[in-house]
This record gives structure tokens, C-alpha cells and sequence, in this order.
């Protein structure tokens, strides 16, 4: 039992810039970027892939001032955390960060790595969290790419009804790049977990 | 693999994704029941930034912005201590901090707010707990500001906060209010939280952390999902 409640949530609000993504909003002065949407900088092993998409309303308008967080295995599938005891792939932290208010079509894009499998039968996949201006608690989702044939034992994509499934999935977007749009509503609402 | 989990994020203490008081959260805010997964590696693992992620003036912001002088308002420390659920402390964890100046305005360039800026106040921070969990950041106190939610709408003085804590299932990021703000009981965002928690999003004025002839201190404690005794599922 619990002895103390968890302190609740506020939204990230529309100026969490310059204290979350100082560099990618250019700006110069304060802090730099503890994460950014470029992961794979330096001599990381591993295939290149860049994760493009935008974050649609419910009215299908993209949203300009949302902060896409992705947590990822490096290209073994080892998280860098003391919690994988496989030990990790040095100068890959597996954290990264955009918000969508510099791309002049409001995309957020990271260039990172494909992820191994973290474990047998898992598919390769990104852990994100999603939070903008008009969200009082973030949402948890997962990026897994096509083609995978993993896709079809993943413990966490088969708890996912069969018709929402493809919300989940990246689209290819040409050789090593893959176009991931989120939708917080609709017809289309990507699949959100609680975990 | 580690055979711990983590305290179920408690909903009944978290405001719900819709709240139509807070205009824009009636289209953003998901609408289809979430999926509850079980908690894998990827989630029981997290971002890790410790004591060598953070510069000297990181925490103090009456410093980390200063280009020809000191920033203007009112100095404040607001400290405290990040725990788990438990009770225990979070040692090693990083808190990201970001706010208006004293006038109510932030360096943003989409904040059309017609306060002055402060040339000497950046308005970001940030800070790793020590082993017991405790924090400490040097600022300025933030103004009010108005924003367009409804007629004549204000938010309160706050202090907007961003933490990991062990894993990426306890990130949070929330705000710190001021004890006897009158803008809390109009503000949607506040108010938002259910009754039982709201009052632990307000911090608490301490003499105890106030520096005397210096800074008057506020105290705010922040309490993140932890480690559970239920084994994993296998
Ligand atoms: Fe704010």
C-alpha cells in the first residue's frame, strides 16, 4: 500500500522550450539540450533511420506546440539503464527529444537508430511519450515498424485490438525513413496505454 | 531481467484528459479507453542524467542568465524532496524547471504577453536530487500572465517542473503554485486536479529554507510512481 500519493499532473503548457529543447528552438543563451531529435550522433552502432510525423487534433489540424519524447533499445535492443543488466552501447543514451514548433510543417524528426528486439518475441520498437499544451497528463504509445515479422508475437502490439493495430506502425517513407503521425482523436486515434 | 515493477499511475488523483473548463484539452485529449500493457524492460528502464549532466549555475537562475547585471523580482529557493510512493527518497534524479519572469512574461518567442523581458533572466533551470532526494534551485518569483481561455483568464504564479525518477512509467511533468495565490481558485488548470490532490501541486512558505537578508524560500515536495513488491508477470 502506498504511503504517499503520487503528485498529479499539469500540462506542459505552450513555452516548455527553452527549459526542455533550448537548441532545436535556437536558443542561444541559458541552457543547452540534455536531448535533442538528433540521437545518433557520433559513432553509435547501428543502421540510420529518421522517425518523421506530425500530432493531429481532433479537428485534423496539426498541433504546434507538441513535445514528442522517444525512449529506445540501442541496435541490440539494450536500453542504457542499470535496470538492463546486458550493459549498454556506449555514447547511445536512447533518449530524444523534438517539439514540433520549428518545422514549418509543424513534423517533429529524429534521427536515430533501428532498434534490436529488447527481448525474444518483442519487435523492434520506440517507447514515446506525447505531451502538448492542452494535455493535463501525458500519453505513453510505441513506434514498430513495418515488416517485422516479430510484429506478430509482440506481447504488447497483440493486447492491441487487431483494428487499431496499424496506428502503432510507421509507414516507410523511402529507404531508412519512416513517417509516424499522431492522432489524440477521431477515427484514427493512435493507440495510447496504460502501463 | 529485473523482476520489480512499478505503482500503477494513481487516476484517481490525476486529472482527466478532457477537462472542458481547459478549453483546448477538449481536442487534444485522447477519447478512446487506453490499453493497458504489462510493464516490459522498455518501460522499467528510463533516461539516466546524473550529477555530471548539470552545470554549476544549472539550478541557480538569478545567475544563469545574467548578461549585464542581475535579473529583477523578487528572490525565491524553492527546495524539497522527490520520493517515490513508498516514501523513500529518489536519489540522482534530474528535475527540469522552466518559468515567467517576474513580470509575468516568458522569453518564448510565441509569448505575446505585453510584459517586459528581463535581459538578465533566461527563465530555465535545473537540478539532480542528492542521495536522500533533496533539491534546491535559486530563482526569481514568476508573475501572473494572462492567457486566452476564456474572458479575463490568468494563470497563477507557477514554476513548471519536469521529472524521470527511475524509469520512463514514473516521468512527470507538472507545475508548483504559491500558498495564498486568489488566481488558483479561478484557474482550470489547477483546478483540474481532484480535490484530493490538488492541494500537494501548492508549495509551502518555509522559514526554515527562506535565506535570511536574501531570498524567502518555498518548500515543495514531489512524490513519483516507485518500485512495487508485486513480482513481474512472467
Ligand atoms: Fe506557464
Amino acid at each position: 500500500m502506498a504511503k504517499s500519493r503520487q503528485t498529479p499532473s499539469q500540462t506542459v503548457g505552450p513555452y516548455f522550450a527553452y527549459g526542455l529543447t533550448p537548441e532545436q528552438y535556437g536558443y542561444q543563451h541559458g541552457l543547452r539540450s540534455l536531448a535533442g531529435p538528433d540521437m545518433a550522433a557520433g559513432d553509435v552502432e547501428g543502421l540510420r533511420v529518421r522517425i518523421e510525423g506530425r500530432v493531429f487534433d481532433g479537428a485534423d489540424a496539426p498541433i504546434s506546440d507538441a513535445l514528442i519524447e522517444i525512449w529506445q533499445a540501442d541496435a541490440l535492443g539494450r536500453y542504457a539503464h542499470p535496470a538492463d543488466p546486458r550493459g549498454r552501447n556506449s555514447g547511445f543514451t536512447g533518449f530524444g527529444r523534438c517539439g514540433t514548433g520549428i518545422d514549418p510543417r509543424n513534423r517533429f524528426i529524429f534521427d536515430t537508430i533501428k532498434p534490436g528486439a529488447p527481448a525474444d518475441g518483442q519487435a523492434p520498437h520506440l517507447n514515446v511519450i506525447v505531451m502538448m499544451r492542452g494535455m493535463l497528463l501525458h500519453a505513453f504509445t510505441r513506434i514498430y515498424f513495418p515488416d517485422e515479422a516479430a510484429n506478430a508475437t509482440d506481447p504488447v502490439l497483440n493486447r492491441v485490438p487487431t483494428d487499431r493495430r496499424s496506428t502503432l506502425i510507421a509507414i516507410p517513407l523511402g529507404r531508412d525513413a519512416y513517417r509516424f503521425d499522431i492522432h489524440m482523436q477521431g477515427e484514427r486515434e493512435t493507440v495510447f496505454f496504460d502501463v | 531481467m529485473t523482476s520489480e515493477t512499478f505503482t500503477p499511475r494513481d487516476w484517481s488523483g490525476q486529472p482527466a484528459y478532457i477537462a472542458p473548463d481547459y478549453k483546448s484539452t477538449t481536442l487534444r485529449g485522447p477519447t478512446k479507453p487506453l490499453i493497458p500493457i504489462p510493464q516490459t524492460l522498455s518501460e522499467l528502464t528510463g533516461p539516466v542524467y546524473g550529477h555530471d549532466s548539470v552545470d554549476t549555475h544549472d539550478a541557480d537562475l538569478t545567475r544563469n542568465g545574467r548578461r549585464n547585471g542581475e535579473p529583477l523580482g523578487e528572490r525565491i529557493i524553492v527546495a524539497g524532496r522527490v520520493l517515490d510512493d513508498n516514501g523513500r527518497g529518489v536519489p540522482n534524479t534530474l528535475l527540469e524547471i522552466w518559468q515567467a519572469n517576474a513580470a509575468g512574461r516568458y522569453i518564448h518567442q510565441t509569448d505575446q504577453h505585453d510584459a517586459p523581458i528581463d535581459p538578465n533572466f533566461f527563465g530555465g533551470g535545473r537540478c539532480v536530487t542528492d542521495a536522500d532526494g533533496h533539491y534546491r534551485f535559486m530563482t526569481i518569483k514568476p508573475g501572473a500572465y494572462p492567457w486566452p481561455n476564456h474572458h479575463n483568464a490568468w494563470r497563477p504564479n507557477h514554476i513548471h517542473f519536469s521529472l524521470f525518477g527511475g524509469s520512463f512509467l514514473s516521468r512527470l511533468v507538472t507545475q508548483m503554485y504559491f500558498p495564498g495565490d486568489p488566481l488558483l481558485d479561478l484557474d482550470p488548470i489547477f483546478l483540474a486536479t481532484p480535490e484530493q490532490t490538488r492541494s500537494s501541486l501548492v508549495s509551502r512558505f518555509s522559514l526554515d529554507i527562506t535565506q535570511p537578508g536574501f531570498a524567502l524560500g518555498y518548500a515543495f515536495d514531489i512524490v513519483l510512481r516507485g518500485r512495487d513488491a508485486t513480482p513481474m508477470e512472467a
